[in-house]
């Protein structure tokens, strides 16, 4: 087992693990933030403090932080490996018929990664260690997130377009993340390889198209 | 027609080589690329230049001798094809074609457009085989294969060692070749015994060659002449994960 | 003219082998670690033989040109591996795999070896499949089996269209794993250049490494000859563009004698000649045969499309001259058949040097998935080469050199006439006699080597126990590594005009027009005559650029095409001593009125065995008489 842990194939099993672990918390993520379309935000308010007092979360919210510094360390190293294996690159570009995505899987991740440190900074920063102003829910002071979100997309719209370009990367690198994670992992054959890429691709558009749509809305509700 | 080659020149494994560019006159719509190579050299050497160091020998796209990387492509442009069974009426007159070795660490340039390829050669010897030896063999029929085994066995086993998979991966990968040998041979009855201890042994032999890892882009794929799918790939990386799990090391 | 012992065993022939296998003299276990064996050659013999003698103990050292043991040209044989099993019921046994070989060789092979071949065959297959060949199977997970021309039992065994590639690669999975074991070492891009006697016996070759253009010295206790055929001496053949005779050339050089050289055959399933670039021609297997007709129009130069042409006016000339067979008949009929149409104005295509090979019917009858399945990567093949779809157009095909019959002289040791070395597979010249059938080749290799040469080999080394490798430094080794060097300065300092292959070229058309699938007196004699200008202009004129010490592939082709020369040479003096006309080998002179090809058994029911007198000197013939025992000789009829 000790080499399994070094290995290509055990350091992308890493990848794809962490992998799918993200991908289930960003459902979970989504979902909660699509209660920001519904209502005067008390529902997402409520839902919102409940995921931050909840003392379940006090285990996941670590177990969450350490699968994306997993997924972003072994990126960062299997693309530094990969990258040796080939010390003289062609004078041709490959012109093999591959998805862009899955060519710059890297890249992707690291521009989502730069989104992801502004995101922390807008939201669970200033919820966890700033002011947040509060509001009262049938008696109880709950932190106004909703206040939190709506406030940066009518501040700057440019926060609307980053974020709708944050889903963008994401989508993109979910159409490939999504069936590689069940092909490295060894879910796949002939047939399941064209089923996960087809879900994959539902999966994305939802994920993208869900966290795309919240700027779209503030900036809608607001501005025009 | 007339063709415009780019071609890479190396004099040795140590040497530091660079584009070298030829023109060509007469080219025959129905010459192969290798023929039209062929013809490049002779012109060379009756001009008293270096021709052109590349490796060719069936023409059949079985033995995996070629290794030229054409125009972005291993093997040049055409799916499921290696460059023997590439024909200049794939090109136009006036084109330009550049031409370059296999590009990866595992498989140094030894001239031109030669690379050395014995990192295939122990990948095998690290597992892709059944140990038995001759005199020990049970009567076939004893050992049932169904046609569906039997064929799946087949596809994986049709991968004829170009490299063209590593080639065309970003990460110079070798995946696709140990998948389909360790997917052929844990696919029989006579090679599951020893399946575990294959799948293990190559990957790390694998990895130890300095091939890269698989980010499942799907390049080796579409570039194999053979047409060996990535499903393969998956079955591996089943294998691996299993005997990581449960094999004893 | 001397006997050539043959050294079969006494007794009936069915007991022949396990007799010599009973009493041969063996090797301990503890011994085998002490002596070296030389195999140079990859393919379906020698890999198996290097791995299985590496199995027993013995330290195997193997060599090939290639990059990788695995790129041999075994890998390009298609359509399948014939084995007695008698899998489909149909009365085969290993006497009607014997009688078909024999008679498929229009007795001219020796009985004892065909045997032996034919009672190992079912061990071959039983070894191939535990190696993890991927045999065709049914449904119910047994063997799956074709036909192929020549005979009338369903006995070979497949792997699509790729059989070759499939059993090589057991061959080859096998050595890997000596090489892993450390039992086997490997030296590939390394070229044969010389063998080296000691004391009258084979102790070591030199070769060159094809990397640095180093000379090697390489010692053992005996020396394995597993080196193919020369097919490519047409230059235009269905064999790999490196394929060569230099190691058979070199031994015959030392003394071993060359048997039957001018036995080579034409395969009649190629794909004609498209352009004059062409430096190869592609086989397509055999098994077509199985399901394709083939045909001409009756009318002469009917240029019309091969669909517009109606069943009544296609002549289906296999079927009416050999109706009991069909399309079925053995390799050289049915090539000489298809030359005799086209050389009568009958032939199809832009040359007039094709036939068709027509899947119209097939398909109808057993629908396209049935035909794709079966021959689905040949049609592929076909299609890229030429642009035509087979399951819309029919095929064209003409007959190209293929296989080589003949080869190095060996005894039922498959041991030369030097002692210890040993040529298996296509290198000698033992099992096919005149004409080779379809699907024999692969088993023959993998015969030699799996399971005859670790028995023999053996049996030799048994007697060697006690000296020592001979050390590379000793007086014969220096000798023989001079003569090679010498020889490579003399290629590159000629200085000449001509390339390499500009040479092989013309040696090639010399040969197919000459020497080819019809042969006369006339035209052999003219063909010496050729042969001998283009030598000297071969000497005087060459052009080799780069060095020795480099990655040089036009001296790779020059030595090679030197050898070819020497070769041609031996080729028509063999065709011009045999005046009767014997499978492959095809003399105008000896004819029945029917056009069909006459054997004269009163005067030439022998191997011809030839050893060389000396550069530019005619070699001298050595007459093994064949006895046949077990077989009636017949005149061989497809009809």
């Amino acid at each position: 087992m000790t080499k399994f842990f070094t290995s290509s194939i055990g350091q992308k099993f890493f990848m794809s693990i962490t992998g799918l672990f993200l991908m289930v918390f960003l459902m979970v993520h989504l979902t909660i933030n699509s209660l920001l379309l519904f209502g005067d935000g008390t529902l997402f308010n409520v839902a919102a403090n409940f995921m931050s007092s909840n003392p379940l979360m006090k285990v996941v919210e670590p177990i969450l932080a350490l699968g994306f510094i997993l997924h972003i360390i072994y990126a960062a190293y299997i693309t530094l490996k990969n990258m040796k294996a080939r010390p003289q690159g062609y004078k041709v570009a490959s012109k093999t018929k591959a998805s862009w995505a899955s060519k710059n899987m890297f890249i992707l991740g690291a521009l989502i990664f730069i989104f992801l440190a502004i995101h922390l900074a807008n939201f669970f920063w200033k919820i966890k260690f700033g002011t947040v102003e509060t509001t009262h829910v049938e008696g109880q002071e709950l932190h106004n997130v909703y206040a939190l979100v709506a406030g940066l997309f009518k501040g700057w719209w440019w926060y609307n377009v980053l974020y709708m370009l944050g889903a963008i990367f994401l989508f993109l690198h979910l159409t490939h993340g999504f069936w590689s994670a069940f092909q490295t992992i060894g879910w796949n054959n002939e047939k399941w390889i064209r089923r996960f890429k087809t879900i994959g691709y539902i999966y994305a558009i939802i994920i993208a198209g869900g966290f795309a749509f919240i700027p779209l809305y503030f900036l809608l509700k607001f501005v025009v | 027609m007339k063709i415009k080659l780019n071609i890479w020149k190396q004099a040795n494994a140590k040497a530091k080589g660079k584009f070298e560019r030829y023109e060509l006159d007469g080219v025959d719509a129905e010459m192969s690329f290798l023929e039209m190579l062929d013809s490049l050299n002779e012109k060379l050497i009756k001009e008293g230049k270096e021709p052109v160091a590349f490796e060719h020998d069936c023409h059949e796209a079985i033995c995996g001798c070629c290794s030229l990387y054409i125009n972005g492509h291993p093997h040049g442009p055409g799916k499921e094809t290696a460059t023997c069974q590439v024909h200049m009426r794939s090109f136009k007159d006036g084109d330009t074609i550049t031409v370059e070795p296999w590009r990866a660490k595992s498989f140094p340039v030894l001239k031109d457009l030669m690379v050395d390829r014995k990192a295939f050669d122990k990948l095998m010897a690290a597992g892709g085989f059944i140990s038995i030896d001759a005199g020990q063999a049970p009567d076939a029929n004893s050992v049932l294969v169904g046609k569906i085994d039997a064929d799946k066995a087949f596809d994986a086993a049709a991968c004829i060692g170009c490299g063209a998979c590593v080639a065309a991966c970003k990460n110079s990968s070798a995946m696709l070749f140990v998948a389909a040998k360790v997917s052929q041979l844990a696919l029989l009855p006579q090679g599951k015994v020893e399946a575990k201890r294959r799948a293990l042994n190559m990957v790390a032999k694998m990895d130890e060659l300095g091939f890269g890892s698989c980010t499942n882009t799907g390049a080796c794929e579409a570039e194999c002449p053979k047409g060996i799918g990535i499903d393969f790939i998956a079955k591996l990386n089943r294998e691996y994960l299993s005997a990581s799990f449960s094999e004893a090391e | 003219m001397s006997k050539l012992d043959a050294k079969i065993p006494e007794g009936p022939l069915a007991e022949k082998w396990s007799k010599y296998k009973a009493t041969q003299k063996l090797v301990s276990p503890n011994n085998r670690k002490k002596l070296d064996i030389i195999v140079v050659g990859t393919g379906i013999a020698g890999a198996p033989a290097a791995a299985s003698l590496a199995e027993m103990g013995y330290n195997v050292k193997v060599f090939c040109f290639q990059d990788s043991p695995r790129r041999a040209h075994s890998v390009a044989a298609q359509g399948g591996i014939n084995a007695a099993r008698n899998n489909k019921n149909d009365g085969d046994s290993v006497y009607r795999l014997f009688y078909d070989t024999i008679k498929g060789g229009d007795y001219r092979a020796r009985e004892a070896n065909v045997y032996r071949v034919a009672e190992v065959s079912s061990n071959v297959i039983d070894q191939l499949t535990a190696q993890g060949v991927p045999f065709a199977r049914e449904y119910g997970g047994t063997l799956a089996n074709r036909t192929f021309g020549g005979v009338q039992v369903s006995r070979t065994n497949y792997a699509q269209g790729q059989t070759g590639q499939q059993v090589l690669l057991g061959g080859y999975s096998a050595l890997k794993r000596q090489v892993a074991l450390g039992k086997a070492k490997m030296y590939s891009r390394q070229q044969m250049l010389d063998v080296v006697i000691i004391d009258g016996k084979a102790r070591g070759i030199i070769t060159r490494n094809l990397v640095t253009g180093e000379i090697e010295r390489h010692a053992a206790h005996c020396v394995v000859l597993a080196t193919g055929g020369y097919g490519t001496i047409y230059y235009l053949s269905t064999l790999a563009v490196q394929s060569n005779a230099s190691a058979a050339m070199q031994a015959f050089r030392k003394g071993a004698f060359f048997g039957n050289p001018s036995f080579i055959q034409i395969h009649p399933t190629c794909i004609p000649v498209l352009n004059e670039y062409q430096s190869k021609l592609t086989l397509m297997s055999e098994s077509l045969r199985n399901d394709g007709r083939i045909w001409v129009p009756k009318a002469e130069g009917d240029k019309r499309k091969p669909k517009e042409i109606p069943d009544e006016e296609r002549d289906y000339f296999l079927e009416r001259r050999y109706p009991a067979f069909g399309n079925l008949v053995p390799r050289d009929v049915a090539s000489r058949a298809a030359k005799e149409r086209c050389d009568n104005g009958f032939g199809v295509g832009k040359t007039g040097l094709a036939v068709y090979l027509d899947f119209r019917d097939a398909v109808a009858k057993q629908g396209k998935k049935v035909i794709k399945n079966k021959y689905g990567n040949l049609f592929a093949m076909y299609e890229k080469i030429t642009g035509d779809s087979p399951y819309e157009t029919p095929m064209m095909i003409y007959p190209a050199g293929h296989y080589t019959m003949g080869g190095l002289w060996v005894d039922y040791n498959l041991q030369t006439t030097i002692p210890g070395l040993f040529a298996i597979g296509e290198a000698n010249f033992s099992d096919h006699g005149a004409n080779r059938l379809g699907a024999n080749s692969l088993l023959q290799g993998a015969a030699d080597g799996y399971f005859i040469a670790p028995y023999t080999v053996s049996n030799y080394l048994a007697d060697e126990i006690s000296n020592k490798v001979p050390s590379t430094d000793s007086p014969e080794f220096v000798e023989a590594e001079n003569g090679v060097k010498d020889n490579l300065e003399k290629f590159l300092s000629i200085n000449g005009t001509k390339t390499a292959t500009s040479f092989h070229k013309r040696l090639g058309h010399i040969m197919w027009t000459y020497a080819g699938m019809q042969r006369n007196e006339e035209g052999l004699k003219k063909a010496q005559a050729e042969i001998a200008d283009l030598k000297k202009e071969f000497w005087s004129d060459l052009k080799i650029p780069g060095k020795v010490d480099e990655i040089n592939q036009e001296l790779e082709k020059a030595s090679r095409v030197a050898d070819f020369i020497d070769l041609a040479a031996l080729i028509v003096t063999d065709a011009l001593n045999r005046k009767e006309s014997c499978g492959a080998h095809y003399r105008e002179e000896s004819r029945t009125e029917g056009g069909e090809a006459m054997r004269i058994d009163k005067d030439y029911s022998f191997v011809a065995a030839w050893e060389y007198q000396g550069d530019d000197k005619e070699p001298k013939l050595h007459k093994e008489e064949l006895k046949f025992e077990n077989v009636e000789v017949k005149v061989r009829s497809y009809k």
